[in-house]
């Protein structure tokens, strides 16, 4: 089983709109950007399987299985 | 006198009277500049119960203390009048570099009167003002109007509206430098009212700073702010607005065919990155500006390329109407630049007469069996915004906004709008301080008077539970203050990112020899904030308006990560008002304009 990493903005280079990874239980927020190579200072919202949330905080959710996270750095405008 | 000039230009379009006056410097620093000042000016002279298109309505153009300085940012203006789209005040700010120039050409603001007996335009040359035939512009879209300005005053800049100011839509923008657009509230029909076609403006004039070494270390540090922000330094120059796309998509608050859907999945094809990817060809940065989100992109419309989308006209031409073209998108921003139509609100009226002919209120044969106004046919929507500019056939209907659109079928709760200005690209049924923001807009319908956004949804200062209640009216209330300071000092409020309220005291002191604190300049957006309501509570606006379309108050979201929510804006209202210091119906009490300044 896998699950979907979809980045966004500046988070794309090097890396591509979305990264497939396999799933292993219990797996966290954390462990999927070290192995991304991102930090978390550098995330500005983050997402898990639909639901948002403080980064530190949905960095320690567990990953549904077939589930996605979507990571953003600092964006803005309106 | 320190920042400001020190004079009001007064132009009358019916006696051709020039005049000028001083600055009460007092009432100035009281009110700042910008959205306060002129406020302050427009209300002190006109009737709240004024017909917005009558000859008695008055439309002001102003800078403020910071306009024309080394501050980043300082170019912008604020038009303020009575706005013939919601009967609300309007204050409607551009940046470009015409603010600027304002300031250069010796003046803080003009007040304009009257009405001209035909077509003409104001030419402002520091002491040299002239009242111009314009007879040759009338009719012309913006480009053509501005290269023929360009060429009569070298080295001015120039301001116009398009065809759809001249016959008075309610949703007609003013546009400086062809491409920036004091958009929203219809001011631009205001001037199509008074047979005003254009004002250009030049001068080589400098506001006298009363701390110079002061004001270099402050702009030293504001700048270094900027530059380091991930936002100002980072994602806004290089993705520019639209990179708000995917975000807010993501979240489920896309508005998505007339806020009947919260998410677009095709929605990629109009983001920032796709935007910066294919179509980006530079910035195009504003006046003194270093964040520089401004965007230039290909288009078939000039080899070397024409303005781009800002987010919200992305939304409104893509997920809005249920079509995801960049190309439209651009050509739409286009042929509203052209027009001199608000991108927001002529998008938005486009997506009310889609769902209206969803649900068979509007039918082909309304249409004159003209292109069909069909969610998802990209083919409809320049040919509709032309005769919605131009007022020709059912694009006169059109022409007059969703509300009025809407509420000519008898089905007003189609508008997506509140006090009849159409919301911009967030649903608040998910993010529940915003929409607590668009329901008690002073002007009605609209992101950029508390951006709750910023919280909410991108984590910025700090992220808030999108969907908790708690605060919300806390939050709403500092945002709208600050937002009134920032927009009275002529800086953009995308500083806002990365600065604070205590870098616009210390930018004001340095230049106007204040000593203002944090607390000080945000006492002034109450003011600010206090005197608008007052306004608008004169001009016939019910408390009763400070509310949201029913579909955003009754229907969950149908689907995704916003699904099942309303907004629960009956619990959140009572505690706005309340921290407001207003009554429970309201309504400011005397105590708080008191301490105030406001009685």
């Amino acid at each position: 089983m896998s699950i979907k990493i979809k980045l966004f903005a500046n988070f794309r280079e090097g890396r591509g709109k979305i990264v497939e990874m396999d799933y292993t239980p219990g797996m966290t927020g954390q462990d999927v950007i070290d192995s991304l190579g991102i930090t978390a200072p550098e995330i500005a919202a983050l997402i898990v399987d639909g639901v948002d949330g403080k980064v530190d905080a949905m960095l320690a959710v567990p990953i549904k299985e077939d589930g996605y996270m979507a990571i953003f750095p600092p964006v803005a405008g309106g | 006198m320190f920042g400001y000039m020190g004079k009001i230009l007064r132009v009358n379009l019916t006696t051709n009277e020039v005049t000028t006056e001083d600055l009460d410097f007092e009432l100035a620093k009281k009110y700042i500049g910008g959205r306060g000042l002129g406020t302050k000016l427009y209300m002190d002279e006109v009737d709240p119960q004024v017909d917005p298109f009558a000859a008695e309505n008055k439309i002001v153009f102003i800078n403020g203390p910071l306009s024309g300085t080394a501050t980043p940012t300082g170019g912008r203006y604020m038009v303020v009048t009575k706005s013939p789209l919601t009967g609300c005040i309007a204050s409607s700010n551009s940046g470009g570099e015409w603010g600027a120039y304002l300031k250069y050409a010796g003046y803080d603001a003009i007040i304009i009167e009257g009405k001209a007996s035909l077509p003409v335009y104001i030419n402002i040359d520091e002491d040299k003002v002239e009242i111009l035939p314009a007879l040759d512009l009338w009719g012309k879209y913006t480009t053509e109007a501005s290269d023929l300005l360009a060429e009569k005053q070298p080295g001015s800049k120039v301001l116009t509206i398009g065809p759809a100011g001249e016959k008075l839509s309610q949703m007609a923008a003013i546009m400086n430098e062809k491409d920036r657009a004091a958009g929203r509230s219809g001011v631009g029909a205001v001037m199509g009212s008074k047979n005003l076609k254009a004002i250009t403006v030049k001068g080589n004039l400098k506001p006298e700073i009363a701390n110079v070494e002061g004001l270099k270390a402050v702009t030293k540090e504001c700048r270094a702010m900027l530059k380091e922000n991930g936002v100002t330094g980072g994602g806004l120059p290089t993705y520019g607005t639209a990179v708000l796309v995917n975000i807010i998509n993501e979240h489920g608050v896309y508005p998505t065919k007339n806020f009947q859907e919260g998410v677009d999945p095709d929605a990629e094809a109009v983001s920032g990155e796709t935007m910066t990817e294919k179509y980006l060809i530079k910035r195009n940065p504003c006046h003194h500006c270093p964040i520089g989100c401004g965007r230039w992109v290909k288009s078939d419309k000039s080899p070397d390329g024409i303005g781009g989308p800002e987010y919200e006209t992305l939304w409104v031409f893509a997920g809005d109407l249920g079509i995801d073209d960049m190309e439209v998108v651009i050509d739409a921003n286009y042929w509203c630049n052209e027009l001199g139509l608000d991108t927001i609100s002529a998008g938005a009226t486009l997506a009310a007469a889609m769902e209206l002919y969803q649900r068979g209120y509007i039918t082909d044969e309304m249409l004159d069996d003209d292109v069909i106004l069909k969610f998802g046919n990209a083919e409809s929507v320049v040919h509709w915004l032309k005769k919605m500019g131009n007022r020709e056939g059912f694009g006169d209907l059109l022409a007059r906004g969703s509300y009025r659109l809407a509420d000519f079928f008898g089905v007003p709760e189609y508008s997506m709008s509140v006090k009849k200005q159409d919301l911009p690209a967030y649903d608040p049924r998910g993010i529940q301080g915003m929409g607590l923001q668009y329901a008690t807009s002073n002007r009605g319908g609209c992101h950029v008077r508390g951006y709750l956004i910023s919280p909410e949804i991108l984590g910025l200062p700090e992220k808030l539970d999108r969907f908790d209640l708690s605060g919300k009216e806390v939050w709403a209330k500092v945002f709208q203050d600050l937002t009134a300071v920032i927009d009275s000092t002529g800086l953009c409020l995308f500083t806002s990112f990365a600065l604070g309220a205590q870098q616009y005291a210390d930018m004001l002191n340095e230049v106007l020899g204040t000593e203002w604190t944090a607390e000080d300049v945000l006492l002034a957006g109450e003011r600010i904030w206090n005197l608008e309501k007052l306004f608008n509570l004169e001009a016939g606006i019910s408390p009763e308006e400070d509310t949201l379309p029913p579909r955003l108050l009754e229907e969950a979201m149908p689907d995704g990560p916003t699904k099942g929510w309303v907004h629960k804006l009956d619990e959140l209202l009572p505690l706005y008002y309340k921290e407001r210091g207003w009554d429970e119906d309201g309504i400011p009490t005397e105590e708080r304009l008191e301490k105030l300044g406001l009685l």
